[in-house]
Formats: C-alpha cells, structure tokens, sequence
C-alpha cells in the first residue's frame, strides 16, 4: 500500500507536546473547578496535594506556551522568508475558513439526515479547522488569564482589580469549554467516529494511506494528481515505532481523556 | 452459721465497746468498722479505712464518725442497718444549699440516681482539701473526676447529657492538651468554665456556660479576644440582645477545642461562617480561594484571613480589615506588593449581580451562552454524525 505524507515531522512534535501539555492542564486544573466532588479531591491528592499541581499546572502552560510560539514563529518563517503567505491565507493548504468549508459543513449535515450523498473533504476539513482556530482563540483567552493569575501583583500594575475576577471566570469556563470539547467532540471527530474506532494515528505518524486519501479527501487526491505533486508527498510506511507511540501515549491519552469527560459529565449532571 | 456465735460475737462487741466508749467515741465503731473483712448483711464491704481517714480532712480535725452519720449513738450498738443518707450540709450548709439548683442536684430532686452528690466528686472517708495534690477535686484530678461519669457512653442513657460523653473531646483539645502538660496549673479544667457548686444547664440563664455567659466564661482568662470581641460586629450584635450571634463556642466548639493555626479548625471554621453568610460562601467558592480550601488545603486564604477572627467588622467601619483603607494591607499579608489596584480585586464577585459586577457579569453570560452554543452545535453534529456513519456502515457490510 502506497503512503502519504499529511503531517511533517515539526507538526507532530508540536502536537504530542500539545497533547501532552493540554492533558497536564486539564488534569491539574479541573481539580479546581470540581473543589466539591470527591473525585476532584483524589486528584489533586494524587497529584501531590494543590501546590504541587499548581506546580505541574505551570510547566504544563509554559510548554504549550512554548508549542503555541513554535508554531507561530514557523507560520511566520514560512510566511516571510519562505514568500508563501499565499498558500497561508488562501486556498485549500490554508487553516484560513474558506467559502468552501460552509458548503462542505452544509453538505456533510444533509448527508447526516439522510438528503444527500456523503461529501469528501480538501486537505483541512471544517471541523478540523475549527479545532485549530479553537485553540487559537483558547491560547489567547485561558494563556492571557492565566498569566494574569499567575503574576497578580504584578499585572495590578496598569489593569484594574476586576480584571482578576474576570479572568478567574473566563480561565475556568474556557477551561471547561476546551477540555469538554477535545475530550469528546475532537476525540469522535478525529478517532472514536465509526470510520476510525479506536483511534487514527495519522498525527503520530505522519502518513496517510492511499486508499483513505482517495477516499476521504478526493478533492485532495484529484488536486494533487492535478498537480502532480502526489509523488513529492509519497513516503513510506508508518515505521512500528512511530504505530506504537501513536498507540500507547495517543491511546493513553485518549483513555486519561475519555474518563475525565466522564467525570465532568457526571458532576455537571450531578 | 449457727445463732450462737453470733450471739457471742455481739456480746464481745458490746462488752468492747462499753470499755473504750468513753475514751473515743469513733473507737467504738472502728470495733467493727476497721476489720478490713467486715462485711454487712447483703455482702457488702462496710469496712473503713483508718488511715486513709485519719489523713482526711475530716479525719485531721477529728471530728466523730457520729458527726456524718448522726442517727448512730454509740450507746445503741449493734445500730440498725440501713442508716440515712449523711447530710453534709449539717456544716457545709452553703455548698449544699447551692448545690440544690445545680443541673446534678435538679436532677436528683428529679429523681434520678445517676447525677453526682458530694461523695461522688469529694469522696467519703477519704475527702481531702482542694489545695491537696491527691484530692479529687484539686485542679490537676478534676479531669479524671468529672470523666467518671463523663467519659461514659452507658451514662448518656442514665442522665440527660446534651453533650454525650465529652471527656475524651476535652481530653483531646487544647485545653486537654495543656491540662496534661507543664503549665497544667494555668490551664483551666472542667470547673473553670462550669462551676463546681454551681454548675449549672446551659439553658440555665445563671449557668456560666449559658450562651448568654460563654464569652464572659471564656473571656476571664482570653481577655483580649474577649475585648476585640465586644469592638466586633458579632460582639455588638449580642450587646443589642440578639443571642443569634456567634459566641465563642459556635466557631471554637465546647469540650472539642482545638488550636486555630490547625487547617483542620481552619477548615471547620470556614464552614461555621457558612452557616449563616451563605451567600458570601457561595461567591467566595468561585474565587482561587475558595476553590483551594473546598479541596481541602488551608494555606490559601479562608473568612478569617481577610475579615479577622475576633474583631471582625464591617466593610463600612475605618478600622475594619476589610475596608477600603485597609484592604491593600490584607491583601498584603499574602501578596507581598499588592497595590491599591490589585486589592480591586472582589473577593465575592457575584456573577448575577450586574450592579457590583457589571464585566463579571457579562462576561458570565456570554462564556455561559458560549458554552450552551458550541456543545449544543456540536453534540448534535456529532450524534447526527454517528447515526449515519454506524448506517452507511451496515449499508456496506450488506
């Protein structure tokens, strides 16, 4: 079977360190949250009591801050000295919502109700794009309030008092809307859904079958025949240790993830 | 055993007695009462040790076996058997006159025989004064006494003890704690705060530890607190005669004290303010603060931290941690070089009072709606997605 190549080696770096560290925030943070649940209590007691998960908290937040500048910086790299802000901004390469993505969202619902046949998607689908631009948005609103908790006295300099109950509010509720939201909307959309169950390891490996890429992503596929840079993305097979990794710390992940929503479910239910 | 040794015996005892009669009247009794083996018609022990009591109070002054039990005359020996109860108020005419409206002797009147009388604190033959170290109610034995009854569950079902068994709390509190240590003879004991001639039920408005008293009780020794409690607000509030009010036992607890630097009583306090502010509990808990002691860590700020303990006052009153002035101190005490602006801050932000909070408040509403609007969207794009998938599944295995 013939591969190719979805994610480069930087992208999914960024995205195990960006996993990783949106789990270790979660996990510390959600004790907060949840303070009267008794499962909240284990967790922070597991994690060596509160200090020590604010501890974990913070180095968690510096890495996804460091993950988030990453990725930024490369945009910018490729942007300016790469001269490729075209295909940044525009087009079917970009993260940038295009016309195309209403019609795709359009056409994927009336599918799901049964009035029309099942769309294929371009390189970047609706909702993977909004997954992007949600963590962009949740980097911003939970990474700004949370420095501003971190360093109080600090930012008390030039903002006023209120701003601190404000970012307490928002830092918590973003929370709970990007943990809520990657631990079952993200998780059916990129593994649990029927066509992938358990888990698609393309984030950590890098490489997308043929027959999936013509497939799922026809417009792509045709695209790049068109083009004719199918070659220039074809790449061998996934190698065992990238499967394995994607399986035991994507899976693991996916599990600490799904018991987690769980939970909050159940205390938000309760 | 056969009538006719007894009949001996008590001739003996009768010709014994007449010859030493007159030199002391308590020899005639101890004829038969320091025989450590005597023993009374139901069995039971009726010996009396002689020198125990010639070291007792009453044995140094003296005073005639007569004198207590004043229905025996040495001239009608052998004397009958049952005797009335000794009286001691034929002396101590004032201790028992006061002891009549004690909560024990209420409850004897009441009939009960569980409530303590004289022999049960002071003890019978053996009764030493106070200042003596081997008495039972010197200061250092006074736990040990009151526990005899005190310590008993099985004396819950006999007596109405509000409290249950309570030595063990106290034994067990702060007090209990000093009690048993260096500096016990500061240290107060039970009859420091109950009385012990006038100990008195708590609904009694003369009983020391009515709640009408407790600070004053308490107060005797914790002057201080006592005087930063009547400059605070709950002080004041029971000077204008509302008892609702917390005194000292509503946060401290009774028997149960414990030293208030411990993040258990931190803890515990925190939901004794509750009890009544529990609006102010409810705002508290969506701050940092509030979120890290609901876990159960104390080393956060908790009521006390920036209200006070004792002299906690209004918002409103200049001398007031909690006021305007001297809100950035507080703040100060945790966050070295907090300002002006970031004692801004609202500790009981409120997110549904638009008026105190207007940003909070909109910025509730809006994270609110944000949340409803994309879990909605998508929950249902998902479970839409599901469906058709699991369809389109089965359509292609067919």
């Amino acid at each position: 079977m013939r591969y190719y190549r979805r994610f480069s080696a930087a992208q999914r770096v960024l995205h195990v360190f960006m996993m990783l560290s949106f789990t270790g925030l979660a996990l510390s943070g959600l004790p907060l949250i949840f303070a009267d649940q008794p499962w909240a209590r284990g967790l922070a007691r597991l994690l060596g009591g509160f200090e020590s998960a604010g501890i974990i908290h913070r180095i968690c937040a510096v890495v996804m801050i460091i993950v988030f500048g990453g990725h930024v910086l490369h945009m910018a790299y490729r942007a300016i000295f790469k001269r490729d802000w075209k295909r940044l901004l525009w087009g079917p390469d970009s993260m940038v919502p295009q016309p195309q993505d209403a019609f795709d969202m359009w056409n994927h619902i009336k599918w799901f109700i049964g009035k029309g046949p099942r769309p294929t998607f371009d390189r970047w689908t609706y909702w993977e794009k909004f997954d992007y631009w949600a963590v962009f948005w949740g980097m911003f609103i939970i990474g700004g309030s949370g420095l501003l908790l971190w360093f109080p006295v600090f930012f008390a300099h030039f903002l006023p008092g209120w701003m601190f109950n404000v970012a307490t509010l928002v830092h918590g509720e973003e929370a709970l809307l990007a943990v809520g939201f990657i631990f079952t909307i993200h998780f059916f959309n990129g593994h649990f859904r029927p066509e992938k169950f358990p888990m698609d390891t393309v984030i950590f490996t890098g490489r997308i079958p043929e027959e999936e890429l013509k497939h799922e992503r026809a417009p792509q596929y045709a695209r790049m025949a068109r083009e004719g840079t199918l070659a220039a993305y074809e790449a061998p097979p996934p190698t065992m240790e990238s499967k394995a990794f994607g399986w035991f710390v994507g899976g693991g992940t996916l599990v600490l993830g799904l018991v987690t929503a769980v939970l909050i479910v159940y205390s938000v239910i309760r | 055993m056969s009538p006719l040794p007894l009949l001996l015996r008590t001739l003996a005892m009768l010709m014994f007695a007449a010859s030493v009669a007159a030199a002391d009247p308590n020899e005639t009794c101890l004829a038969c009462h320091a025989d450590k083996d005597a023993k009374g018609s139901s069995g039971a022990s009726i010996a009396v040790d002689t020198g125990k009591f010639a070291k007792s109070v009453h044995g140094e002054a003296k005073l005639a076996c007569t004198a207590c039990h004043a229905d025996v005359s040495p001239k009608t020996i052998p004397h009958p058997e049952k005797l009335k109860p000794v009286d001691c108020g034929t002396c101590h005419d004032k201790p028992v006159a006061e002891y009549k409206a004690t909560v024990h002797g209420v409850a004897r009147k009441g009939g009960s025989q569980a409530a303590a009388t004289c022999v049960d604190c002071h003890g019978k033959h053996d009764i030493q004064r106070n200042k003596d170290p081997s008495s039972r109610t010197h200061h250092d034995n006074l736990e040990a006494t009151c526990a005899t009854c005190h310590a008993k569950e099985s004396m819950k079902g006999q007596a109405k003890m509000p409290g249950g068994a309570v030595a063990s709390q106290f034994h067990d509190s702060i007090h209990g704690k000093a009690l048993a240590g260096a500096a016990r003879s500061a240290a107060p004991t039970c009859t420091n705060c109950h009385g012990a001639h006038d100990i008195r039920a708590k609904d009694d408005d003369k009983s020391r530890v009515n709640r009408a008293k407790v600070p004053d009780t308490c107060g005797s020794c914790h002057t201080k607190q006592r005087q930063q409690y009547a400059g605070g607000k709950h002080g004041k509030v029971r000077q204008e005669g509302n008892l609702g009010s917390p005194g000292c036992t509503d946060c401290h607890s009774a028997h149960g004290i414990q030293a208030p630097n411990t993040p258990a009583f931190r803890a515990k306090v925190m939901a004794e303010c509750g009890t009544c502010h529990a609006n102010y509990m409810e705002t508290y808990r969506e701050t940092f603060h509030g979120q890290v002691t609901n876990l159960g860590y104390t080393s956060v700020a908790t009521c006390a931290s920036c209200h006070g303990a004792h002299d906690i006052r209004p918002a409103s009153d200049p001398a007031s941690m909690v006021s305007p002035q001297n809100r950035p101190a507080t703040c100060m005490k945790c966050h070295q070089g907090a300002t002006v602006s970031f004692a801004g801050w609202d500790p009981h932000a409120n997110k549904h009072d638009a008026a105190r909070n207007p940003v909070y408040f909109y910025m509730a509403l809006f994270m609110k709606w944000l949340l409803i609007g994309v879990f909605s969207f998508f929950g249902l794009h998902t479970v839409l997605w599901l469906y058709r998938s699991l369809r389109a599944m089965k359509g292609e295995a067919r």
